[in-house]
This record gives structure tokens, sequence and C-alpha cells, in this order.
């Protein structure tokens, strides 16, 4: 037997299993090498916090990375954390709190929308679905903050790409294409991640305003300003009663734009904005930081959807769209918020069968943005499209998809069919 | 210079030229397909000017439906395309083959929308990095990655190189400001990836292609962020005894939280050249100095600045100016920006470097770089984008003296082989492009040169876009680095693997 040979025929202690849960990079490839040569299609798995989003596809064995977890490297001065793909974001936030660092990207948390309670899920789980939470519009998302990483390609043969360091252009940028691609092209082993510091101090400026238009206005307008907001959010009236802080006392819908800095920067920056959007005369709150962060983290974590048992879905559109897209969908039974300055809308939908769901997604591409399906039921869920593609983008995508997974053995249909 | 292997040249193509240029002219109006040699001869190198080779024929499209047409024609004649933008890459990633028809994008280069809604500029892709600031500046926005030579460099190129800048510290390079493509496959589909919504849906194409070096696509459009300009932005200007001291003073600052718009170190011989050549007023008596610029409200800007002022001095600083006004910060621009030309007086020829280091190493490279300067006998002046890592060393020489030109190339190899031992990366702006490529070997091992390589062949299966660039051309990474080491052919024999 060949070196090569007698490496192939090792397989992971367990393999019969149907739940893997391999704790190093080197046992991930083996299970991958395996399931590769008797085509045994796998579900990747971290803490099952994102696990209902996608297409329900059939796969014969899980694998489970909760236990291929722990901080490997950190550096706070070289401004990266170097972690194993299954450890809780949860765990790092700790770790990076301790020399007042963060990742910057704030990750939605689905845990109190599909599990009752918060939990962040995994970093390989955040990169592979590269939701980001309110500061999107202005730090970027999960995939401009990840520097490098290691992975198993559906092969089972180990990859890299990138590093540590902020400026790097050798090959082919790898951390981009395997983010958001829902663990259908390779499986994360390591993760380095830029972190940045935390601001000294943050404030949000809550406009009494019950009109979606100007409130939109106010979101896109803050956006535009030198007043360098890191959050712009609208909560419509019928979600005020979900918010209890002191500090919030308008009676109708949240119109709230988020300052972080310096203490003096903030004050300067919001009464800056409120001269420029002419609100000296407006119902204004001033949210202080302890009011603020909760405000923020409840934003964050999707609390006006907790235990949702209804359609939610996430619609990504231009912020020049938002306000006659919203009128375009009052013909539905909808609830919304609308985040990132007018870029994202939180959508409910009660009740809808598939032809009204096609319906909704046109109107949506006829302003220039995307749906995708966070939450549905069971039985809509076999008979609709979760993410939009097109003809054109699915040809390139079946390709890229083979270019990693050849035999379609990483999360197969999870994001499309055949894909 | 040392030759480089290059993908072999296939006669038959050569010998069918006449035959191709009536099949263009199909596509193109004549008078946009060059093939005199005077004509095709402005576009035998880019910046890297050490290494040229003319093409077969130079075409410049005018529509979309043009370049989809011309890339569909030579996919299945089996015809080498090099695209081209504004020609001032620094690793030749749009250096021509001898039998490659040179896709010209510079009739491209109109601004299609300016976008303020949505914060954002629709360009051709060689329209200058520099005019889409300018085309928005009048209502205080501004594209942020500012490469050096945005003057004259494109913005399709800044997308097929991911640029950066003296910017990208705190507002990221060319990934993290860009929207959307347009982009022709090289089976002559059109696609467009993202647009004006942040963040597209499905595979993160635009991720992928920007930085692929022209090797995935040809880019047709560009969808850029625009930001709006800071109220107050100041830069300092601080002299230090030595590179050591520079470097320290860096790291501490990152280390306590702040993150300047920018923040950049050149040392002693760089700032006199620079200090000469535009008169920037810079310290030249200091060993090294450092740039920083931070921007954002009146009282930011002052609490910050008071911070690096404290930190300087903790680093024993040997002088510090505050710009009072936009001239004075521009004009401490001025002489970084400057350079490459200012180096261009010192020297008959120089090397730019463009490795990247972890920021805490950056005194200790700086210092080995100065160790080999007197091993090698060869000046060497030091430009560092030193907020996120990013080394410019230019190494001085004479490409007419062989002897010298050898000298630097070692130079060159020690430089990297450096930065790589210290944790850092072959290339952090200029890209791989020949330059670097064998190279590649280095950072990675066969089967993630593998695995790039598939998503290469699964786009361009012939491998006909921009061939021999990036990767090496013997796939093996062992075989390339014996062929070329023992042909004595590679510009950076001995670098160890790791």
């Amino acid at each position: 037997m060949s070196m090569e040979e007698k490496r192939n025929s090792l397989t992971f202690q367990g393999f019969n299993q149907s739940i893997l849960k391999p704790s190093n990079e080197k046992d991930i490839s083996e299970i991958v090498k395996s399931c590769f040569k008797k085509n045994i299609p796998l579900e990747i798995q971290g803490l099952g916090t994102k696990k209902k989003i996608g297409r329900n596809f059939q796969s014969e064995k899980t694998l489970d990375l909760s236990k291929n977890a722990g901080i490997i490297e950190y550096l706070p001065e070289e401004l990266y954390i170097k972690v194993k793909s299954g450890t809780p974001i949860d765990l790092i936030k700790k770790e990076l709190k301790k020399n007042n660092q963060e990742l910057a990207f704030e990750p939605t948390d689905f845990g109190p929308l599909f599990c009752g309670s918060k939990n962040e899920g995994t970093i390989g789980g955040v990169v592979s679905c590269n939701f980001a939470g309110p500061r999107r519009f202005k730090v970027g998302s999960a995939r401009d903050h990840i520097l490098g990483f290691r992975g198993i390609n559906g092969r089972g043969e180990i990859i890299k790409s990138g590093g540590t360091v902020v400026k790097n252009v050798t090959g082919y940028d790898l951390s981009k294409i395997a983010s958001g691609s829902f663990g259908t092209l390779m499986v994360f082993s390591e993760i380095s991640i830029k972190v940045l510091p935390i601001a000294e101090s943050n404030k949000t400026l809550v406009i009494d305003n019950n009109d979606l238009k100007s409130s939109l206005d106010y979101l896109n307008k803050s956006l535009s300003s030198s007043s360098d907001p890191s959050g712009a959010v609208f909560y419509p009236k019928i979600f005020r009663d979900q918010f209890t802080l002191n500090d919030l006392t308008v009676l109708g819908s949240i119109t709230a734009i988020r300052f972080e800095g310096s203490i003096n920067s903030i004050d300067q920056r919001l009464n800056k904005l409120i001269k420029d959007l002419k609100l000296e005369d407006k119902k204004l709150d001033i949210l202080a930081p302890d009011q603020s962060e909760i405000f923020w983290d409840e934003t964050r974590s999707l609390k006006v959807f907790s235990n949702l048992n209804k359609n939610l879905f996430r619609i990504v559109v231009p912020p020049s769209e938002t306000f006659d897209l919203l009128n375009n969908l009052s013909k539905y039974n909808i609830k919304y918020f609308v985040d990132w300055g007018g870029n994202l809308v939180w959508l409910q939908v009660d009740d809808i069968n598939p032809k009204e769901l096609r319906e909704l997604r046109n109107v949506v591409k006829k302003f220039n943005g995307y749906l995708t399906i966070i939450k549905v039921s069971d039985d809509l869920k076999g008979l609709i499209d979760i993410f939009t593609i097109n003809e054109i983008k699915y040809q390139i995508t079946e390709k890229i998809k083979k270019s990693f997974d050849p035999k379609r053995i990483l999360n197969p249909g999870k994001m499309y069919i055949g894909i | 210079m040392t030759s480089l292997q290059m993908p072999k040249v296939h006669n038959p193509t050569i010998e069918s030229k006449e035959k191709i240029i009536a099949d263009i002219s199909k596509i193109l109006n004549k008078a946009n397909i060059l093939a005199d040699d005077v004509e095709i001869r402005p576009y035998e190198t880019d910046a890297l000017t050490a290494y040229r080779q003319k093409p077969l024929l130079v075409v410049l499209p005018e529509t979309v439906d043009q370049v989809s047409k011309v890339l569909k024609y030579c996919n299945e004649n089996k015809i080498k395309i090099v695209p081209r933008g504004a020609g001032t890459g620094l690793s030749g990633g749009s250096l021509p083959l001898a039998d490659c028809i040179l896709l010209s994008m510079g009739k491209f280069n109109k601004i299609l929308e300016v976008d303020y809604d949505n914060r954002c500029v629709v360009a051709q892709p060689c329209v200058t990095n520099l005019s889409i600031t300018h085309a928005v500046q009048d209502k205080n926005f501004y594209y942020a990655p500012d490469p050096s030579s945005q003057i004259a460099c494109s913005i399709g190129g800044n997308v097929a190189e991911n640029s950066g800048g003296v910017h990208s510290l705190k507002y990221g390079a060319t990934t993290n400001n860009l929207l959307g493509i347009q982009v022709v496959l090289m089976d002559g589909t059109i696609a467009k990836f993202g647009g004006k919504t942040l963040d597209a849906e499905g595979y993160d194409f635009l991720g992928l292609m920007t930085g692929s070096e022209g090797l995935l696509g040809v880019i047709t459009e560009v969808t850029v962020k625009i930001l709006k300009t800071p109220e107050n932005i100041k830069a300092a200007l601080v002299g230090f005894p030595s590179v050591e001291d520079a470097g320290n003073c860096v790291s501490q600052i990152i280390a306590q939280g702040i993150i300047p718009a920018g923040m950049e170190i050149m040392d002693k011989a760089l700032t006199k050249a620079t200090n000469d050549f535009v008169k920037a007023g810079y310290p030249v008596e200091a060993e090294a100095m450092m740039i920083v610029e931070l921007d954002g409200t009146q009282s930011e800007v002052s609490e910050l600045i008071k911070k690096v002022e404290t930190i300087s001095k903790k680093n024993k600083c040997s002088s510090i100016k505050i710009s009072n006004s936009k001239e004075e910060r521009l004009k401490f621009w001025a002489g970084r920006k400057a350079a490459f030309p200012a180096c261009g007086v010192l020297a008959p020829d120089y090397m730019c470097m463009d490795g990247s280091i972890p920021r805490g190493k950056l005194a200790e490279v700086l210092k080995e770089i100065n160790r080999l300067s007197k091993k090698y006998d060869l000046p060497v002046a030091n430009a560092f984008h030193a907020g996120d890592g990013n080394l410019h060393p230019l190494i001085m020489f004479d490409a007419n003296d062989k002897e010298s030109l050898e000298k630097t190339e070692k130079f060159g190899a020690d430089i990297l082989k450096y930065c790589v031992k210290v944790g850092g990366a072959l290339t952090g702006e200029h890209g791989v492009g020949i330059e670097k490529r064998e190279l590649m070997c280095e950072a990675f091992n066969d089967t993630d040169i593998r695995q790039q390589l598939n998503i290469k062949i699964a786009l361009d299966p012939s491998s006909l876009l921009n061939p021999g660039k990036v990767y090496p051309i013997l796939r093996k990474c062992a075989e390339e680095g014996r062929v070329h080491v023992h042909g004595g052919k590679t510009k950076f024999p001995d670098i160890p693997r790791f």
C-alpha cells in the first residue's frame, strides 16, 4: 500500500455514526474524504442556530463542528483573532472584550427567532451565512472581516486562502466566495478574523415620527451626512411596545440613529444631525449608552420576531427604492422593520401561497432588490425557492460548486436545486 | 531583466493574423483594431517596464456587446486574450503575449451615473480612480481607495488588482468599497454581480472577481460606494531618530484603539528624496518620518491628534508638525504620493517591492532591509503603509548593469523571504502578475493552487484569459521550483518553503 493509499484508507473513528463530531482539521478532512469516496452527502452544522435557513435536503450524515472549537491565536495589537470554525461567537466576543475589542460587523443573532433565546452560533456558521447586523452599512459584512481561512473542500482536501495580515492579494480571494456559500463549497476548519476596538461610547437619537416616507428620508440623509452614524433603523408603531427602555418615550414608531465614538464627538455629531435634518422642533429621545446598547442588541437579534411562528423574509434593496417597495407590499398581510438605514427590510408575512410569494419576489426584483426566505412553514418550504438566482448566475454557480465539491456532497441542495 | 517562462506561443495563431483581423473587423470598427508595429508598441508593457512583449493585435472595443463577441470569438478559436486598463499595474498583469489579442478597455472611459440617493457611482472600467472622486466632490463625497497612481490608474484595473492605498487602513481596499460589477466571461457570457444593494445574494462572485487579476473575466462596468467627506481632517508629520522608534509608535497607536485614516512611514532616504522633489517641509534629518491622518468631528480629531502626539513623544519623536490647513495637509501627502518619481531622480531604475507584514514586525523588518542594503551595496528607500503592514521598499539599481540587476533581484528575494518569515504575505496590493508568479508556490501548496486553478478552469476551460499570470506555468509547485532554480531563471530562487 502506497503512502497515499494508506492516508486515504484512514477513516475517522466512529464514522458509522450518523452525527460525526470531529475536533480537529485532520479528522474533518478524513470524514469528507471518506464521504467523497463513498458518495455520502453531508449536512454541515455548527450550533444549528441557522439550520432552518435554506432548502430542506437529503443528507446521510451530519458533520457537527461544535467540537472543532477554541481560540488558536489572538493578537489584539495586530487586530486579529484566529479561531477554530466551531468556536461559539459568544466565546470570541468575551475574549475580545477583555481587550476592549469586538467583531465590528455585529453578526445577526437568529437565536430568539429559531431557538427562543439568544444564541449567536459559531464563527463558521456566521461566516458561511454572511448575515451582518445594524453596523453593516458602515463597516461591511462578515465577508469584509475575514483575513484568511483553512478549510476542507468536497474532495476532503485541506485548502487555505489569505492569512492574518490585512493587506493580502496573493491569489484569488477565496474568503469571499466561501462567505455566504452556506457550507456548499467547503467546510471551514480555521478562520482568521479582523477585530476592531470597541467605541468609547455610544448614544442613539430617536425621532418621534409616524410618517414612513419622512422616517426613511431621515435615515437615508443621516447615512449621507458627515455625522457618521453606525446604526439607522425604523420600527413602525406596531412594534413600539416591544421596547421597554427608560429613555424611550416616543409613543409611535421608532426612527433610531446610533452614534459611536468618543463622548464629545458623539454629542457634536448628534447635534449637527439634529440641525441638518431640521429636527429642532420635533420630539426627540436620546438613549444613553447602556440603553442604546440594549436597543441595538435587540435589533441585531430580531427581538420583535422572537418565537415567530409566521413567515419571515429578508429583503435587501437600494435605499432609494425602500419606500415604494413597502407601499407595493402593503396589499399583503405584512409587518416589517427597516434596518441598515433603509437598505434592509425584515418582512413578516402571515399567510402567503407559492403564487403570491412569486409575485412578491417579482415586486422586490422590480425595485432592484432581492428576497431571502429566512423562516417559512414546512409545507410551503418544499414548494418555493429560498434564495433568488437568475439563469446566468445559476450556470456560474454550478461551475464554481463543481470546482470545490465535484460530487456535491457538502450541503447538497441547501441553496439551490442541483447545487 | 531575467526572462520568465510564458505560455507556449501558438504559431498557427500568429500565422492567421490577417484572418483574425478580418474576423474581428466584423465585430469592431476597423479603426479600433491596431496591428501595425508602431501602433501596438505602446501596449508592449505596463508599469512593470522591465518586461516587454508586443501582442499580435490590439483591439479597442466600445461596447459590452463587442467585448462579449470578441471573447466568444477568441474562445471558439482558442486565441489568448490579455485585458488591459490604464496599464499602470506594477506586477505585469497586462503584459501581452506574442500570440494574444490585447483587449484594451481604453474606450470605456465614462461615468455612467452618479447616484447620491444610494451613495454610489456607476462607471465604465477605464475611468480613472481619481475622476470618481472628482465627479462627486462638489457635493462633499469621495471614493475612498486611493492608490498612489490614482491620477492615472483605472477603476476596472483597481477591481482586477483589489487596489488599496494610503486610506485603506480605515476605509478598506477596493473589495470593501465595491457594490457591483458587470463582467464578460471568456465564453462571452455577460454577467452582473451585485448592484446598488449592500451584499448580493448567493455566491460572492463580486468578491471572487475582485483581485483575480483579469484571469476570470473582463470587467465592463463598476459600481462603487462613495462616502461623505469627513468634516475635519488633520495630518501630523512626525520625525523619529530611528525606524524602530517609528515602527513602535505605529504599533502603539493601533494598540491604543486608534484607527487613523492613513498612517505612513518613509525612511530617511525617501524622506529626503521626496522632500527634494516636492519641497513638502519634511524633517529631512530624521531617520524615519511618519504621516498620520485623522478624520472626524473637530473634537474627535483634536482628541486623537493629542493622543498621537503623546504616543509619538513616548517613542522619542524628534519633531512633530500638525497641519493647520487643507493645503498644508495635502503638502504633507504630496511628498509621499511622489515617492516613485522622486526615486526616479536618484537612480536609473528602481524595483518596487510589495510585501505585507504584521504591524508589530515593522521595526524588525525595516532594520533587516537596511542591513541587506549594506550587504548588497544597493541603496533602498522605504515607503510603508504602516497602519496596515504593507511595505514598499524601492531598490535602486541600474538595469544596464547586469550585475546590479542580479543583486537587486537577490535583494528583493531576501526582503520577501523576511516578510514571509515574520508571518506576512507576498503581495499586499500590487498583485502577483508575472512578477511574483513563481513565489505562489511559497505561499500555497499544490492542493491550494489546484483549488484555485479549478476555479479558473471552471470559468475558462482552455485557459485563454490572461494566461501565464498569477499561477506558475507548471502546475506542480515542486516542478516549478526545480525548473526555475536549476534554470537560474526564477526571480526569487532561494526563498524557503513555509
